[in-house]
C-alpha cells in the first residue's frame, strides 16, 4: 500500500478527463466509453467480442472480488479497449478462482483504471451520450489526451466484425441431433454452450462466409451471432443473410438481429449511450411476460423501418420501448436484441433457444 | 392487468409490539401497504396492538383497531367489519401466524374472506419444514441432511442419524426462537425440548450443521402473471451459524461470480414458483460451502421481512408498497419505478455503492445472558451505512452504531488479550468479534488463519486488513499534524483524502494526529476535503432519478443540490436499542409531516433501515447517515437549514445538541440551555427549590467514599445511577453499603468522568408520567399516565393507564400545576415529559425531560391528539393558540393501558424481575371503557395471556403478605385454585382461602419447580424481597415460568391490576372497537 502506484487517465472527446490509478497493462488505447450496470460478471464482459472498440466502465464499484477462471471466459481473449472500475479488489476470493483481475488484464494487454469517480463519469455519459475517448498510462497532458480522443476514429461506420470473427471455420462440437451453422461476428461462447446443451452440432463460420458454403453444409438451422460496432458497416454479412432468408430456420442475437433488420431493408440507429447491463426488462408481447435480460448494444433496429416487411414485433424494452425481438413466420426467422444466453446476467430468456430447436425439429 | 374490483375492503394484520426479531420494519412495511391500498380506493381495516406505529395513526386506515393481534381478537374484528380480503404477508411472522390460525379456526371461510398474496397452503408449504424440504427436493435443489421430530424420541433418532454438531430449528417461530446449534447430547436435550415447545405445532427440524459456510439472502418479488424479479442480494459477513439478524450483512453479494450468483437467482425463482407465493415479496436464504461451492437452500419467508426493509433501503426499491399493489392485482410492469418515473418496476435494481448493516446488541443489560451469537436472534436494533466501498461503509456503520466507536477502532479490552485468547475470541461469534478480528489483523495474523478460526470470507478480511494498513500509515504520517493548511504537504493531503475515502472519521483522524476533532475538521475543510453526496437511485445512474435519497462519500461530484426553500432538518434516533426505539422514530416522522404541512422543506437524517423515517417519501430529502457530530455537520454545511430539531430522536441527537449549537447550528425548540439545565442535577435542584417543588432527597458523588458518606445522609434505600445514560442503564435500587460498593465499580466503567447520582428511593409510591406541550405562552397537558407498578421500576417497563385509574382529583390538579410551572420556567418550546412520584398526598418530581418522550405516541393514540406534530409546529413558530389546541384529555370516555413487552424468552436463565434499569423492547396498548378490560387486553397484546381458571401460585415477601390477601381472595372467589409455599399459605388461610401447599425447590419433591415444569400452574405471583438478596430458587422459577409461557407477576400492584383484568374479562367478553369510533365518542362529549 505504501509503494507509489502508477497513474492512469481517461480523456473524453468533450474535454472531460479523469485521473486514477493503473491496475492493468501499460499503454494507450482508443475506444468509445460505455458503462455497464451489471454488478457481477466482469470476466464475461471483458471477453465479450461485442466490446471491441469500447472502453468499459463498471458502475458497480467493487470489481475483481471473486477473481477469474477459465470457465467464465466468453471468447479466447479480451476485446475491450480498456476497463474502468472504482476499486479493483486486491484479493480474489472464490473457490473457483484461478487468478486476480489485475494479472488477467495485464496478461491480455488491457489497461485498467481505478479510483476515479465512476458515478460522475457514468452520469456524464448518460447526459452527453457515449463518446470517443482515450485511456492511457503513458501520456499525462490532458489537452494532448483530449485531442487524441477527439481525433480518434469512433464506432460509427466502422466494421469491427472483421477484427473479431474467427479466421477460419471450425466445429464447436461434432456430435448432435441438429446441425447449426453459426455466422461468427464475434460469437460468445455461452451461445455455443447453450446450443450444444440442447443437442446441436455446430460449425462456426467466419463472418465473410458466402451463403453457398453454408447451404452446402446442409444445416438444420442458421445462427447469427452478436458482435461489435456499427451494423450498417458489415454490408457483406447482411448481403449473405438476405440470400439465406427463408431457406432454413434462422435465429439471431444482438448484432444478429440488426443484420436481419438490414437484410430486410430496414435501418439501424445509434442509441444515446446504449444498453449495457443485466437488469433490462423485456416484454414478450404474445404472453405479456417480462424477462429480466442481459443486454449489450449501442445500436438498434429502427422499428418503423421494418414495418410492412412481414415482420412481427415480438419483444419490446420496457425502459425505452425500443425493439427487442422480432420474427417472421414466412421467412422463418426469430431474433432478439438482448442476450438470452446470459453470460453475464439472468437466465430468464433461455426459452428462446428451445424455440429455435423446435423450429429445426419441424 | 388492472387492480381487482371484486374486493372492496382489506384487512391488514400488523406485527404487534416490537420484540427481538420483529421490530419497526413492520411498521415501515405496514404503513406503505396502508398508504398504497388506500390510494387505490380500498377500504383498509387495520389491526395492530402497537401504538408507537405510524400505521396506527388514524388517518392511515379507514378502521384502525389497536387491539391484541391474536386470532381470537382478529376473528372478532372480521366479524364486525366483514372484510372481503385479508393481507397476511406484511405483518411479520405474527401476521402470518395469525392468518394461518384464522384459516384453521374456520373464520376466513365462515365470513368468506380471501387471503391475498399467499394462501394457507402456500404459507404451510414454506413454513413447514417437512413440506418445504419435499418441495425443494422436487425441484432438484440441495438441502442440508435433516430429520423432523415431534417429540423427544423422534428427536433422538434423528440426532443419531446425523451426528453432532447439528442444528435444531423449530417450525413456525420467529427469529429462530428456541433453536440452536448443539455439539453435545446435553445441549441437544435442552434445546430440542425448548424448540418443541416454542414451535406452534410442536415440530423441530434437526439438521446437518453447515456452520461456517457462506450465507446469502435474496429478496424476490413475484406478480400474478408470474413475473419474478430479484430486488437485492445480501451476503453475510458472519458465516452460517449466526442468525442473519445478528450478522453483519453486506449488499449486494460480493464474492460470487456471475455464474454462481445466477444459479442462486434461478433457484430463488424456482422456489417462489414451487412454493406458490402468488404475489409479493419473499426472502430466501442459501448457504454455500466455501471449499467447493455446494449450494443448499436454508429457508424461505413467504412474506415481507426484516431483510425486505433492509433491501428496500439498500436499493431504493419500495418492496412493501409494491407487494401491496401486486396483492390487489397489478403486475410489476404496470407499476412505475418511483425513482426514475419513466421506467417500470419490473426490473432488478443495480446499485453503485456498498451497503453494510450492523446489528446492535444490549448484552450489558442482561448480564446473565450468553453473549455468544447463534441461530436464535439476540440483537435489538441495527444500523445501515452506505459507502462507495466496503471499507467506507463498514467504518460508517461502526460509528453509526452509537456504541462509542468512531469506526473500526482499537478497543482496550481487546488489545489486552493474549494471542491465544485473541484466537479463541475470533473463533466465537459475538458482538465484539469485528474488533477482535481487527486486532488480529493488526498483530499480523495471516488472513488464512483468521478465516480458519472465524469462517469470515477472506475478501472481508483483506478489506479490513487494508483499513489496518492504512491506519498504520496514518499513524506514521499524521502525527504532529498542524492546523495551518499551508503546513500540510500535498502527499499528506492525498493521504487524508484517502483516509476519508476509506471511511475514517474525523474523530479517528484526530486521535491519530493528536489534533482535537474540531481542529482536524477545520483543517480538512480548508484542504478542500469535503463530503460529497451521491444518490440512491435503483439504477446505478443509468436513468435520471427524482427521489432525493442521499449518502455521503468522498468523490469528485456532489449530487445534492440545496434548494432555496425554507428548510428544517430533523435528526433521527439511529439504531433501535432498549430505551430508544420506534417511539422516537414515530415522533421524527410526525415532525416531518407537520413541517411539510407548514410548507417547509424537511430533511431527515437517520441511519436506521427499519424505520418509516428512512422511507424516501417521508421527508423532502433523506440523508442516510450516521448521527455523529461530523456526519450531521457535513450535511448542515451543505444544506444550511433554517432550523434543526434535536428533541424528537431520543438521546442520540440530544447528545449532539451542545456541540451543534457551538458550531452555530440553528437548533429550534426548547433551548439547549434548558435541556442542559434539566440534566444538571445541581441547577435543577435549585430550580425546584425556587418553585418549592419537592424532589426525593438526592446528591451526587465522584468517589466510592463520597457515595458511602452521602448515601448514609440520604438514608437507604437509595436509587443510584451514573449520569448521562439512556433507559436507566445501570440504575439500581440499593439497600446497603456493601451493594453500593459493588455498584460503584460498575458505574465508573459505564460512564467515565461523570459522577454517580444518588436519590432517596420512595417506597410504595405511585409513579406518574406526564407529557406536556409548551410554546412560551401556553402550556397544555398532553396526557397524565398513572403507572401500574410502583415507583422504582423504570417507566419504560411499567404498565400505565391514561387517564389515571386511582389518583384523586386533588393530586391530578397538583400534578397539572407543577407541570405548568416547570414548563414555564424551562421555557419549553415543544414537548416535555415529567415523571412524578406520588407518596400519600405528596407529589415529588423525579425527572424532567425537555424533549419528546417514549410515551408521546401512546398519549397521541389514547387521546387522538398528535402531540409530536403539534410540537413540531410550535417549534416552527405556530403557537398552540394559533393551532387551536385544547385539552387532549378532555372528554375521554375510555381508558387506555400501555403495557411493555420484555425480551426474557430470548435470554434463557436471566431473571425477569423489573427494576430501575429498562429492559423492555416494545409496548402495546389496550383500550376499553373500563380499566380492567383495557389492562386485560394490554396483557394479551403483550403476550401475557391472563388465565381465566386454573392454579395460581403465590409466594410473596414478608412486607407484601398483607397486601396480597385481597387479590388472592378475589382469585379464590373467582374459582382459581390457590397454591403457595408454607409461609404465604399461612397468611392466606387466615382469610378463609383454601390453599394447597407446595414445597420449595430445596425442600424436595414434588416442588414448585416441577409444577411449573409440568405447566400445571396457570399464573404466578411472586414478589422478591430485594433486588440483590432474592434467592436463586425464586429467580429460576420466574425464568422457567417465562420460558414455559406462564404469566409471572412480580409486584403487588401488578397482581391487583391483573386480578382486576381477570374479573372484568370474566364478567364480560372482550369487544373490539376502532380508534375512529373512540375518537368520535370523545368529540361528541
Amino acid at each position: 500500500m505504501s509503494e507509489v502506484r502508477k497513474k492512469a487517465k481517461i480523456a473524453l472527446e468533450d474535454g472531460r478527463v479523469f485521473e486514477g490509478l493503473s491496475f492493468g497493462a501499460d499503454g494507450e488505447r482508443y475506444g468509445e466509453v460505455v458503462f455497464n450496470t451489471s454488478m457481477s460478471g466482469y470476466q464475461e464482459i471483458l471477453t465479450d467480442p461485442s466490446y471491441k472498440g469500447q472502453i468499459v466502465l463498471m458502475t458497480y464499484p467493487l470489481i475483481g472480488n471473486y477473481g477469474v477462471n477459465k470457465n467464465d471466459a466468453e471468447s479466447a481473449r479480451m476485446f475491450v479497449e480498456g476497463f474502468i472500475v472504482k476499486e479493483n479488489s486486491s484479493i480474489a476470493s472464490n473457490w473457483a478462482s484461478e487468478g486476480g483481475l489485475g494479472d488477467y488484464l495485464r496478461s491480455n494487454g488491457i489497461i485498467g483504471l481505478e479510483d476515479i469517480d465512476t458515478r460522475a463519469l457514468t452520469k456524464h455519459i448518460r447526459v452527453k451520450g457515449a463518446m470517443k475517448a482515450v485511456i492511457s498510462t503513458v501520456e499525462s497532458d490532458n489537452a494532448t489526451l483530449v485531442k487524441k480522443a477527439s481525433d480518434s476514429e469512433g464506432l460509427v461506420g466502422r466494421d469491427l466484425v472483421r477484427e473479431v470473427t474467427s479466421s477460419r471455420e471450425y466445429d464447436w462440437n461434432t456430435e448432435g441431433k441438429y446441425k447449426v451453422a453459426v455466422i461468427d461476428c464475434g460469437v460468445k461462447f455461452n451461445i455455443l454452450r447453450h446450443l450444444a446443451a440442447r443437442g446441436c452440432r455446430q460449425r462456426v463460420f467466419p463472418a465473410d462466409v458466402d451463403h453457398k458454403t453454408i447451404l452446402d453444409w446442409a444445416p438444420d438451422g442458421i445462427f447469427l451471432s452478436n458482435g461489435p460496432g456499427d451494423p450498417e458497416a458489415v454490408t457483406y454479412v447482411y448481403a449473405t443473410v438476405a440470400k439465406l432468408l427463408g431457406k432454413k430456420p434462422i435465429f439471431g442475437i444482438c448484432l444478429g438481429q440488426q443484420i436481419l433488420g438490414l437484410a430486410l431493408g430496414g435501418r439501424t440507429f445509434k442509441l444515446k449511450f446504449g444498453h449495457h447491463g443485466g437488469n433490462q426488462p423485456v416484454k414478450e408481447l404474445s404472453t405479456g411476460k417480462v424477462s429480466i435480460t442481459s443486454q449489450n448494444h449501442g445500436f438498434c433496429v429502427d422499428l418503423d423501418s421494418v414495418k410492412g416487411k412481414g415482420v412481427e414485433v415480438t419483444h419490446v424494452n420496457l425502459n425505452d420501448q425500443t425493439l427487442e425481438g422480432m420474427k417472421s413466420d414466412k421467412l422463418n426467422f426469430t431474433s432478439v436484441q438482448f442476450h438470452p444466453e446470459a453470460g453475464p446476467g439472468p437466465n430468464d430468456a433461455t426459452y428462446l433457444f428451445d424455440r429455435f430447436i423446435d423450429k429445426m425439429k419441424r | 392487468m388492472p387492480k381487482r374490483d371484486d374486493i372492496k375492503s382489506i384487512l391488514i394484520i400488523g406485527a404487534g409490539p416490537i420484540i427481538i426479531g420483529q421490530a419497526c420494519e413492520f411498521d415501515y412495511s405496514g404503513s406503505q401497504a396502508c398508504k398504497a391500498l388506500k390510494q387505490e380506493g380500498y377500504k383498509v381495516i387495520l389491526v395492530n396492538s402497537n401504538p408507537a406505529t405510524i400505521m396506527t395513526d388514524p388517518e392511515m386506515a379507514d378502521r384502525t383497531y389497536v387491539e391484541p393481534v391474536t386470532p381470537e381478537t382478529v376473528a372478532k374484528i372480521i366479524e364486525a367489519e366483514r372484510p372481503d380480503a385479508i393481507l397476511p404477508t406484511l405483518g411479520g411472522q405474527t401476521g402470518l401466524n395469525t392468518a394461518m390460525k384464522l384459516k384453521e379456526m374456520g373464520i376466513l371461510d365462515k365470513y368468506n374472506v380471501k387471503m391475498l398474496a399467499a394462501d394457507h397452503n402456500v404459507i404451510k408449504k414454506a413454513e413447514n419444514r417437512d413440506e418445504f424440504k419435499k418441495a425443494m427436493l422436487s425441484i432438484g435443489l440441495d438441502l442440508p441432511v435433516s430429520g423432523l421430530a415431534h417429540n423427544m424420541e423422534e428427536a433422538e433418532t434423528a440426532a443419531k442419524k446425523i451426528g453432532f454438531p447439528l442444528i435444531i430449528r423449530p417450525s413456525f417461530t420467529l427469529g429462530g426462537t428456541g433453536g440452536g446449534i448443539v455439539k453435545t447430547r446435553e445441549e441437544f436435550l435442552k434445546i430440542a425440548e425448548l424448540g418443541l415447545r416454542n414451535s406452534m405445532i410442536s415440530e423441530i427440524l434437526i439438521e446437518e450443521s453447515i456452520v461456517g459456510w457462506k450465507e446469502y439472502e435474496l429478496e424476490v418479488m413475484r406478480d400474478k402473471k408470474d413475473n419474478v424479479v430479484i430486488i437485492c442480494s445480501i451476503e453475510n459477513f458472519d458465516p452460517m451459524g449466526v442468525h442473519t439478524g445478528d450478522s453483519i450483512t453486506v449488499a449486494p453479494q460480493q464474492t460470487l461470480s456471475d455464474k454462481q450468483y445466477q444459479k442462486m437467482r434461478d433457484a430463488s425463482i424456482a422456489i417462489i414458483r414451487e412454493i406458490g407465493v402468488e404475489t409479493g415479496g419473499s426472502n430466501i436464504q442459501f448457504a454455500v460451502n466455501p471449499k467447493d461451492g455446494r449450494m443448499v437452500v436454508i429457508e424461505m419467508n413467504p412474506r415481507v421481512s426484516r431483510s425486505s426493509a433492509l433491501a428496500s433501503k439498500a436499493t431504493g426499491f419500495p418492496i412493501a408498497k409494491f407487494a401491496a399493489k401486486l396483492a390487489v392485482g397489478y403486475t410489476l410492469d404496470e407499476l412505475p419505478n418511483d425513482i426514475t418515473k419513466k421506467t417500470p418496476a419490473s426490473f432488478e435494481p443495480s446499485i453503485d455503492y456498498c451497503v453494510v448493516k450492523i446489528p446492535r446488541f444490549t448484552f450489558e443489560k442482561f448480564r446473565a445472558a450468553d453473549p455468544t451469537l447463534g441461530i436464535s436472534m439476540k440483537s435489538v436494533g441495527e444500523t445501515m451505512a452506505i459507502g462507495r466501498t466496503f471499507k467506507e461503509a463498514l467504518q460508517k456503520g461502526l460509528r453509526g452504531l452509537e456504541t462509542g466507536k468512531n469506526g473500526l477502532d482499537n478497543v482496550k479490552k481487546v488489545e489486552a488479550l493474549s494471542d491465544e485468547d485473541l484466537k479463541k475470541a475470533v473463533s466465537i461469534p459475538t458482538a465484539d468479534r469485528i474488533f477482535q478480528v481487527k486486532e488480529a489483523l493488526r498483530r499480523g495474523f495471516a488472513v488464512e488463519e483468521i478465516f480458519k478460526l472465524s469462517g469470515i470470507d477472506p475478501w472481508f478480511l483483506v478489506n479490513m486488513g487494508e483499513i489496518v494498513e492504512l491506519e498504520k500509515i496514518l499513524e506514521n504520517k499524521l502525527r504532529g499534524l498542524r492546523t495551518d493548511p499551508a503546513s500540510v504537504p500535498p502527499d499528506t493531503r492525498e493521504l487524508l483524502l484517502k483516509a476519508k475515502k476509506n471511511g475514517f472519521s474525523d474523530a479517528q483522524l484526530a486521535r491519530i494526529s493528536g489534533l482535537d476533532e474540531q481542529n482536524l475538521r477545520g483543517l480538512r475543510k480548508k484542504l478542500g476535503i469535503i463530503a460529497t453526496y451521491k444518490l440512491v437511485d435503483t439504477c446505478a445512474a443509468e436513468f435520471e432519478a427524482y427521489t432525493p435519497y442521499y449518502y455521503s462519500t468522498y468523490e469528485d461530484e456532489c449530487e445534492s443540490v440545496p434548494s432555496n426553500k425554507k428548510k428544517i432538518m430533523i435528526l433521527g434516533g439511529g439504531p433501535n436499542r432498549i430505551g430508544q426505539g420506534i417511539e422516537f422514530d414515530y415522533c421524527c416522522c410526525h415532525a416531518s409531516f407537520a413541517l411539510k404541512e407548514l410548507g417547509y422543506e424537511t430533511i431527515m437524517v437517520n441511519s436506521n433501515p427499519e424505520t418509516v423515517s428512512t422511507d424516501y417519501d417521508t421527508s423532502d430529502k433523506l440523508y442516510f447517515e450516521p448521527l455523529t457530530f461530523e456526519d450531521v455537520m457535513n450535511i448542515v454545511d451543505r444544506e444550511k437549514p433554517d432550523g434543526v430539531i434535536v428533541q424528537f430522536g431520543g438521546q442520540t441527537p440530544l447528545n449532539l445538541a451542545e456541540r451543534l449549537l457551538k458550531a452555530g447550528v440553528p437548533i429550534i425548540g426548547t433551548s439547549v440551555e434548558s435541556i442542559a439545565l434539566a440534566e444538571d442535577r445541581e441547577k435543577f435542584k435549585q430550580l425546584l427549590n425556587s418553585m418549592k417543588l419537592k424532589q426525593p432527597l438526592n446528591d451526587t458523588a465522584n468517589s466510592v467514599e463520597e457515595a458511602n458518606r452521602k448515601a448514609s445522609i440520604i438514608g437507604y434505600p437509595i436509587v443510584v445511577r451514573p449520569s448521562f445514560v439512556l433507559g436507566g442503564r445501570a440504575m439500581r435500587i440499593i439497600y446497603n453499603d456493601e451493594l453500593l460498593d459493588e455498584f460503584m465499580d460498575e458505574a465508573v466503567e459505564v460512564s467515565p468522568g461523570h459522577p454517580v447520582l444518588l436519590d432517596k428511593f420512595l417506597q410504595n409510591a405511585i409513579e406518574v408520567d406526564v407529557d406536556a406541550l409548551g410554546d412560551g405562552e401556553t402550556v397544555i397537558i398532553g396526557g397524565i399516565m398513572e403507572h401500574i407498578e410502583e415507583a422504582g421500576i423504570h417507566s419504560g417497563d411499567s404498565a400505565c393507564a391514561l387517564p389515571p385509574h386511582t389518583l384523586s382529583e386533588d393530586i391530578i390538579h397538583e400534578i397539572r400545576r407543577q407541570t405548568v410551572l416547570l414548563a414555564e420556567s424551562l421555557k419549553i418550546k415543544g414537548l416535555m415529559n415529567i415523571q412524578f412520584a406520588v407518596q400519600g398526598d405528596d407529589v415529588y418530581v423525579l425527572e424532567v425531560n425537555p424533549r419528546a418522550s417514549r410515551t408521546v405516541p401512546f398519549v397521541s393514540k389514547a387521546t387522538g391528539v398528535p402531540l409530536a406534530k403539534i410540537a413540531a409546529k410550535v417549534m416552527a413558530g405556530v403557537t398552540l393558540k394559533k393551532q387551536g389546541i385544547t385539552e387532549p384529555m378532555e372528554g375521554l370516555t375510555y381508558t387506555s393501558v400501555k403495557e411493555s413487552v420484555l425480551p426474557f424468552t430470548r435470554f434463557s436463565g436471566v431473571d425477569i424481575l423489573l427494576g430501575p434499569e429498562m429492559m423492555s423492547t416494545g409496548e402495546v396498548m389496550g383500550i376499553s371503557d373500563n380499566f380492567g378490560t383495557a389492562f386485560f387486553k394490554a396483557e394479551e397484546g403483550a403476550g401475557q395471556q391472563l388465565p381465566l381458571k386454573g392454579s395460581v401460585f403465590i409466594s410473596v415477601q414478608d412486607n407484601d403478605k398483607r397486601s396480597i390477601v385481597f387479590p388472592a381472595k378475589k382469585l379464590y372467589d373467582m374459582g382459581f385454585k390457590i397454591v403457595a409455599t408454607e409461609g404465604t399459605a399461612k397468611i392466606l388461610r387466615n382469610s378463609n382461602i383454601d390453599v394447597e401447599v407446595v414445597k420449595k425447590v430445596h425442600e424436595g419433591s414434588p416442588n414448585i419447580m416441577e409444577r411449573v415444569e409440568a405447566r400445571s400452574i396457570a399464573l404466578i405471583i411472586n414478589t422478591p424481597s430485594s433486588r440483590h438478596k432474592h434467592s436463586k430458587d425464586a429467580a429460576s422459577i420466574r425464568s422457567k415460568a417465562t420460558m414455559k409461557g406462564i404469566p409471572c407477576i412480580t409486584t403487588i400492584a401488578g397482581a391487583q391490576a391483573s386480578v382486576n383484568g381477570i374479573e372484568s374479562r370474566l364478567r364480560k367478553d372482550i369487544t373490539v372497537k376502532p380508534l375512529q369510533d373512540y375518537y368520535k365518542l370523545k368529540n361528541k362529549k
